[in-house]
């Protein structure tokens, strides 16, 4: 049985990283370029590593199945990136930044991750900037920073509504360049379905080329994954159409454990649902609620235009509940008390809808600095509905946005499977049961720039793996199963389309998996994404061939992945006896609805191994906090 | 409550591949006005899907007007008829009950269509990798605010960084030029002081690998801008030549 070990360095929480740096060991410069090295995913992990790895001198294969690296979802990321510079001269600290992350994570982390997060964080500032990341300025040239959620420092820096994009740019110019001095060699268009190991250690990957659906085989020494969280089990979801679950999924089917699947994050400013062809949610920065104030009406079902409300008669329950952090409450909380006002009945025309409203700020600011500040998140919104966020108060409800979640790594970042490393988003690690605003883009950086250069280092020096080539038995094995995987997808020849069971399974997943769970709902969801499963896989329906281009087919591929993963997260959901972060049990909580966390008896990541299809093992690796006590997360 | 629903008539652009011949397809659809372009266009796949017929193949990814990735010419337009939106940020709110609907690939010979409305951006890349970059290694940059950027600058850098690169400026140019997008990089990189060292290499080996690549050349339409999903101006294109020329001239830099 494999035993969870986080490898976590002895010493101060302050040492820890520096001293480890020093101890692992380093693959001489001459030897690096005889070691390959794949990445999946090119946003801002996958990039950044890549970039990073080629740098240095390795041998590296990227891959994604983007038509360009610069597409990946990282670009979407519009507020900012967290980074303890303290240049405001607010206070604030790589200590404070650490303690906000993991009091801000429910105390679901491990310390000493979220601790090397926050100490790297003003590297990646320095990284950025020297590569032309047009951060915001101030009008003397030096850098502007703004709040977030969770925080009572400005230490979040950003580039308009853009941020994700500005730095995306940057990572993958840096891969450019590493692909201009052919240190790295870049796939597009290809989309990974399977790892392959051999003699226990991971040595390659299976992918489909997505243009002539070929199925190929890549051999490497050591295989990073940075593929991204996997929101779209909900169907809607702010994640862009193409982002999915499946090479973690299918990394978890080899042994890969998986950490918390269901620690999931519903995002309080997403604009609401307009009807059943929606295909996506999408997201209106958290920044705006720096300067926007969250209300409802006092009344039920108020059918009133929100600007013929007057003042008397609006609830601002952000601020009512939360005096001390106002409208900037953590996202957990925030997407928790509009779901609550609009169960009441107190939603935007008695719906599920919430006012963001900048009246105030714009009296107070005036018009320009606020067009200055959010110009461009004020547009998107009216393009998509139609209404002046500057005359009328914008309408937001939340929706699922990021997975805390994810495969379960150890320090460096390895998975349970050696030489099998996972990066950003499609980790685990650092944001526990709730991940505060502007800590994604720094951890997909923090993870590429500054962390696996040094520990991927350590293992090829340490394991020294053998190379293998991909004509080995396990390679010709491995491609056979997706090529059968293939075939069987598309000899289903049923009634239903992909689309529709997705939406059913998305629909299961948000109404009894999603922001709040119960014991009975968890178990019927459980039995019914059971039964949705069976049908999926007797009556989908998927024209044309696997040989040329065929979207229908890739998004049944992750379909069938979801049917899996989802049941996982339930499962995980009834599992975790109380309520922390985004995982919100309706037995779980105080007389005032508080979560009622239970350090007790779930002060452990739960790394569940995948046995068989509907069949885990549940493995602990317990918490242990010597540098924050957990505490009741109060943002009062 | 759902709005009233349009009927539309869509006229759009099916091809099995880059050595196929394409036609036009014709289909009815009936859509709320509140859905979005691509909305619609799932909306048809599914019931295409249904019915066992092979979708559309049409490419997208955040839908919300950044990644660059959708790009449709509908009506004659690239990303459709409003000004600065993606195509994935077109409502249907825009279009007449009853009205025809043309859609076709983004066109241009460094864009071959791979099948239907999907096409081959790729050249794009392969300029950006040929200097598109400041060579700086992971490491060794000094601290973010040794270096001050006037506002003025950081935020034009920023307007020609805005560039998403979904290659709508070539398929609205009648040369399919390149100029639009490349500028804007060589703009964004130029106008801040990390980029200088680089500037005048930059400028000649990005241009070199455009022209090899098959786009056309600019001759000052400015169709480009007009139709930029983020209102890139051709300011950009005249400091690049600026640039380009006095790398000519004066640069000490004779190989690219």
């Amino acid at each position: 049985m494999t035993k969870l070990e986080s490898k976590v360095p002895a010493g101060h929480i302050s040492e820890k990283w520096t001293n480890h740096k020093f101890n692992m060991k380093l693959v001489n410069p001459s030897n690096k370029r005889k070691y390959t090295i794949i990445v999946v995913g090119t946003g801002l992990a996958g990039a950044s590593a890549a970039a990073s790895f080629g740098e240095l001198g390795y041998n590296v294969l990227a891959f994604t199945f983007h038509d360009s690296a610069r597409r990946a979802h990282s670009i979407a990321a519009q507020g900012g990136i967290n980074a303890s510079k303290n240049y405001q001269n607010d206070g604030d600290s790589t200590f404070r930044l650490f303690y906000d992350t993991a009091k801000g994570g429910d105390f679901r982390a491990r310390e000493a991750n979220v601790y090397r997060l926050a100490e790297v964080s003003g590297n990646i500032i320095d990284q950025c900037v020297a590569q032309g990341v047009p951060f915001a300025r101030e009008y003397g040239g030096l850098l502007d920073n703004r709040s977030f959620g969770g925080a009572q420092v400005s230490r979040t820096f950003y580039a308009r509504g853009q941020t994700g994009q500005q730095l995306l740019l940057g990572a993958v110019s840096a891969l450019n360049r590493q692909i201009d001095k052919g240190t790295v060699k870049l796939f597009t268009r290809r989309e990974m379905l399977d790892v392959v190991i051999v003699d226990g250690q991971a040595k390659g990957i299976i992918v489909r080329n997505l243009v002539t659906g070929e199925i190929e085989k890549y051999a490497a020494h050591a295989v990073v994954l940075a593929t991204g969280g996997y929101s779209n089990v909900f169907f809607l979801s702010t994640n862009a159409m193409n982002c999915n679950a499946t090479a973690i999924w299918r990394a978890h089917k080899k042994g890969a454990f998986f950490g918390n699947p269901c620690f999931t994050q519903i995002h309080p400013t997403c604009l609401p649902l307009h009807g059943e062809s929606q295909s996506k949610l999408t997201l209106m920065s958290e920044s705006l609620r720096n300067d926007g104030r969250v209300w409802v009406s006092k009344k039920k079902n108020d059918m009133r235009h929100p600007n013929d409300i007057p003042e008397e008669e609006r609830d601002y329950y952000l601020e009512r509940k939360y005096p001390s952090y106002g409208n900037l409450a953590p996202r957990d909380i925030s997407s928790r008390a509009a779901k609550e006002v609009c169960d009441e009945g107190r939603g935007v025309n008695g719906g599920d809808a919430v006012y963001l409203d900048f009246s105030d700020a714009i009296k107070r600011l005036g018009k320009k600095v606020i067009e200055e500040r959010y110009g461009n998140l004020f547009e998107i919104y009216e393009t998509i509905t139609g209404e002046n966020p500057y005359e009328v108060p914008m309408k937001i409800y939340p929706a699922p946005h990021y997975t805390m979640g994810g495969l379960w790594v150890d320090y460096n970042l390895m998975s349970t499977v050696p030489g099998l490393f996972v990066i950003g988003e499609a980790n685990f690690s650092d944001h526990g049961a709730n991940r505060l605003g502007a800590s994604a883009l720094m951890q997909g950086l923090a993870d590429g720039y500054f962390v696996i250069p040094y520990t991927m280092g350590d293992y090829l020096a340490t394991y020294k793996p053998a190379a293998v080539k991909t004509d080995h038995p396990e390679f010709e094995k491995a491609a056979k199963e997706v090529k059968d995987l293939t075939n069987k997808l598309l000899s289903i020849k049923g009634k239903r389309t992909v689309d529709d069971l997705h939406k059913q399974l998305g629909r299961i997943m948000w109404n009894k998996v999603g922001m709040a769970r119960s014991e009975q709902g968890l178990k019927e969801a459980i039995q019914e994404i059971r039964q949705l499963r069976e049908e999926f896989w007797k009556n989908v329906n998927i024209p044309g061939s696997g040989e040329d281009v065929n979207q229908t087919l890739e998004r049944a591929g992750r379909l069938a992945d979801y049917f899996e993963l989802g049941e996982l997260m339930a499962i995980d959901a009834l599992h975790r006896n109380e309520s922390c972060g985004g995982h919100f049990r309706v037995e779980y909580q105080y007389e005032d609805g508080e979560a009622k966390r239970d350090d007790e008896n779930f002060s452990y990541v739960a790394a569940w191994e995948f046995k068989d299809v509907g069949n885990w093992e549940l493995h602990k690796e317990q918490l242990v906090f010597e540098y924050v006590k957990p505490s009741v997360r109060s943002y009062k | 409550m759902e709005a009233k629903k349009l009927n539309l008539k869509l006229k759009i652009w099916r091809q099995k591949n880059s050595n196929s011949v394409g036609s036009f397809v014709d289909y009815d659809v009936q859509v709320s006005p509140d859905a979005s372009f691509l909305e619609m266009l799932d909306e048809l796949n599914n019931r295409l899907e249904a019915n066992n017929e092979e979708p559309i193949v049409f490419e997208s990814d955040c839908r919300e007007g950044i990644c660059g990735t959708c790009g449709l010419v509908i009506n004659g337009h690239p990303h459709g008829p409003l000004p600065k939106i993606a195509t994935c940020q077109l409502h249907m709110r825009n279009f007449k009950d009853g009205e025809t609907i043309w859609v076709e690939p983004f066109r241009a010979k460094a864009f071959p269509v791979i099948k239907d409305l999907m096409v081959d951006r790729s050249g794009f890349d392969k300029i950006l990798q040929a200097g598109g970059y400041i060579s700086v290694n992971t490491g060794g940059a000094p601290d973010a605010n040794s270096i001050p950027v006037p506002k003025d600058a950081a935020s034009e850098a920023f307007d020609a960084a805005a560039c998403i690169g979904c290659g709508a400026c070539v398929a609205a140019c009648k040369n399919a030029s390149a100029m639009l997008f490349v500028s804007a990089k060589i703009s964004h990189l130029g106008l801040l002081p990390q980029g200088q060292p680089e500037r005048y290499i930059r400028v000649q080996r990005m241009i070199k690998v455009m022209d090899e690549l098959g786009f056309g050349s600019c001759t000052n339409t400015y169709a480009c801008e007009a139709e930029c999903p983020k209102g890139i101006s051709v300011t950009n294109i005249a400091r690049m030549n600026r640039d380009y020329v006095r790398a000519k001239f004066t640069s000490k830099i004779a190989e690219v």
